[in-house]
């Protein structure tokens, strides 16, 4: 064994890459509940691929058969329902982790310096997340696969210009069509998730170049012991690959009993409308989004046409998503962690959680005059908080950081 | 081979070059890749002009038919739905319809060639759901001021009857009135320009 292992080393770097990434990786000693989510959402990751594949054996990319095949997985095919179940729970639990796991950044300010292209990165994972989601979401063929995709893709002919041949483009039709379904198919299963796993890779070494940020913003690596490893890190394996399983066992109790017990999560997961086969003449009374895109959807809705266009809406629409691209330049606070920050940065975060989690809830409601001025309401927020950031991150006052981690 | 005999600007020249050539041939690459995902010929010719027989369709009634995939409607308006349509001008967003959503020929308060027949595609000018036709004048729902139009349940857009936004809905804009002639009394092709060749 000892020998074949050499054998391999001298020709891979086998035994010093599992020491650089598992048993000399030294992260942070104090990490908490937080840190669980960037570890599930890699296994999310691998569930979606692994359910997809086998969805693939089965699954029919034509208008005049997607809508039956699914069907026939959901009743013919042997554990077809379990393994489409899988999937299409795996892809909101997967927004609900990284939901989670961005949400840590921003508290113990993951994104600062050092760590801003760990940020980025990030940030674009989350944008192919939401391309990779939509495009899957058009796959069953229902009737709000087929409206959502219709009203996504008109998004973008709002564009001044080129926005209605950008739209053709997109739908390869004059309207969402087998020719869409076809190539949302590719991309869904082939272009976005090597795209993905790509990032995550790079993702992955960005942080393990600059080491893990801790609840504590401290850098452990500035005190070093004798040996040469920060005082306050300690190896991922074992201590951390223990801590991951746990959380993995914890998040699994959750994910099966969602897959087992409430599938369609009372409308949220799955929607009502999306078991009626698409239908291109008649479009469903309430259009919803699944409800990982409310916040923006709601945003897009506050927001009245003007100058006789709806660019506006779609414009904001997306620099919210993409403002996320600019937190570490606006972020001026002398401090990272939440922990020593002053009471500005604490109830700008908690208006912008309202914020967030208020449009979320807009999003799947109808529109009315009451729950338009809460959105415009909650969608300044939402930009207040980051584009008045470099005012109360820098004018606050803060508590002394640590030379170390607390830990007890 | 001395370090001396290296002549580095020319070095940076060709490297750049050989860079800017590749770009170009990467560029002359993508075209067809990109091109491929254009409307293919069969969907464009599945875009072809359709002929709508009139005489099927009543007074205050509403047809739809399919044109490039999308719910085109051709209404029949009565001579007291006609009658209603300059009665709310003020409550138009465009209601000389200069916003060119319709062919030259169809630029009037009608939005028609025949004043009766409006021929309009069924596609929300929000985000592309499709209306319902709520032709009743002044239900509880939509208040008593309601002339008969449309109802987009996506957004909550308004419509008049000649397909004209209401103020204050999502839409920004009329619904689009296709290209459209006509080849006898009571046959319209949905598709074509008057007076342009077919």
């Amino acid at each position: 064994m000892e020998k074949l292992l050499n054998w391999v080393d001298e020709r891979f770097p086998l035994t010093a890459s599992y020491k650089a990434h598992l048993s000399e990786y030294f992260a942070p000693k104090n990490f908490n509940f937080w840190y669980y989510f960037g570890s599930l959402a890699l296994m999310v990751l691998v569930i979606q691929i692994v359910s997809g594949i086998f969805l693939t054996m089965h699954y029919k990319p034509d208008a005049l058969l997607a809508f039956a095949s699914v069907e026939y997985i959901m009743r013919d095919v042997d554990f077809g329902w379990l393994i489409r179940y899988v999937h299409s729970t795996g892809a909101s639990m997967f927004f609900v982790v990284v939901y989670l796991h961005m949400f840590r950044g921003l508290i113990y300010g993951s994104y600062r310096q050092p760590r801003e292209l760990i940020w980025l990165f990030g940030v674009i994972i989350y944008l192919v997340l939401m391309g990779e989601a939509f495009m899957g979401y058009l796959l069953p063929w229902g009737q709000m696969s087929y409206w959502g995709a219709q009203v996504i893709v008109n998004l973008f002919s709002a564009v001044p210009f080129i926005g209605e041949d950008l739209s053709l483009w997109i739908r390869g039709d004059f309207v969402v069509s087998d020719a869409t379904l076809n190539r949302f198919f590719a991309f869904h299963v082939i272009a976005l998730p090597l795209v993905l796993v790509g990032l995550v890779v790079a993702h992955l070494v960005a942080l393990h170049e600059v080491g893990s940020n801790n609840p504590d913003g401290v850098e452990i690596k500035k005190l070093k012991g004798a040996d040469g490893h920060p005082l306050d890190g300690i190896p991922f394996h074992p201590y951390y690959t223990v801590k991951d399983i746990l959380g993995v066992v914890v998040f699994l109790m959750v994910f099966a009993a969602i897959v087992f017990f409430a599938p369609e999560m009372g409308g949220y997961f799955l929607e009502a409308n999306n078991f009626i086969p698409a239908d291109s003449l008649k479009t469903p009374p309430h259009i919803a989004p699944v409800w990982y895109f409310t916040p923006y959807y709601a945003i897009l809705r506050a927001i009245p046409p003007l100058f006789g266009s709806q660019f506006p809406g779609v414009a904001a629409m997306g620099v919210s998503v993409l403002i996320f691209f600019a937190l570490p330049w606006l972020d001026r606070s002398p401090v990272k962690s939440i922990r020593y920050r002053g009471p500005k940065f604490k109830i700008a975060l908690g208006l912008f959680l309202i914020a967030f989690i208020g449009l979320g809830i807009l999003g799947v409601l109808p529109v009315s005059p009451l729950y338009t001025v809460l959105s415009r309401v909650f969608s300044v927020v939402y930009f207040a908080f980051f584009l008045l950031m470099p005012w109360y991150t820098k004018n606050d006052t803060f508590k002394p950081v640590p030379e170390r981690v607390i830990f007890k | 081979m001395s370090d001396k005999s290296v002549d580095n600007s020319k070095r940076r020249f060709l490297v750049t070059l050989a860079s800017a050539t590749g770009g170009v041939a990467a560029l002359g690459v993508a075209t067809p890749f990109v091109m491929s995902m254009m409307p293919s010929a069969r969907a464009k010719a599945a875009g072809a002009p359709v002929e709508v027989d009139l005489s099927k369709v009543e007074p205050g009634m509403l047809l739809a038919v399919e044109w490039r995939g999308k719910p085109v409607w051709v209404v029949n308006r009565s001579k007291e739905m006609l009658d209603l349509l300059t009665k709310h001008d003020a409550r138009l967003t465009d209601p000389m319809c200069e916003v060119p959503q319709q062919p030259d020929y169809c630029k009037n308060v009608t939005r028609s060639i025949k004043p009766e027949y409006l021929i309009v595609v069924g596609i929300c000018t929000h985000l592309g759901c499709s209306p319902n036709f709520r032709k009743e004048v002044g239900p509880a729902d939509l208040g008593s001021d309601w002339p008969g139009g449309w109802l987009c349940p996506c957004h909550g857009s308004r419509f008049d009857l000649s397909a004209r936004v209401f103020n204050g809905s999502p839409a920004p804009t009329n619904l689009v009135i296709p290209p459209h002639k006509y080849l006898s009394d009571t046959k319209v092709l949905i598709g074509v320009d008057q007076g342009a060749a077919a």
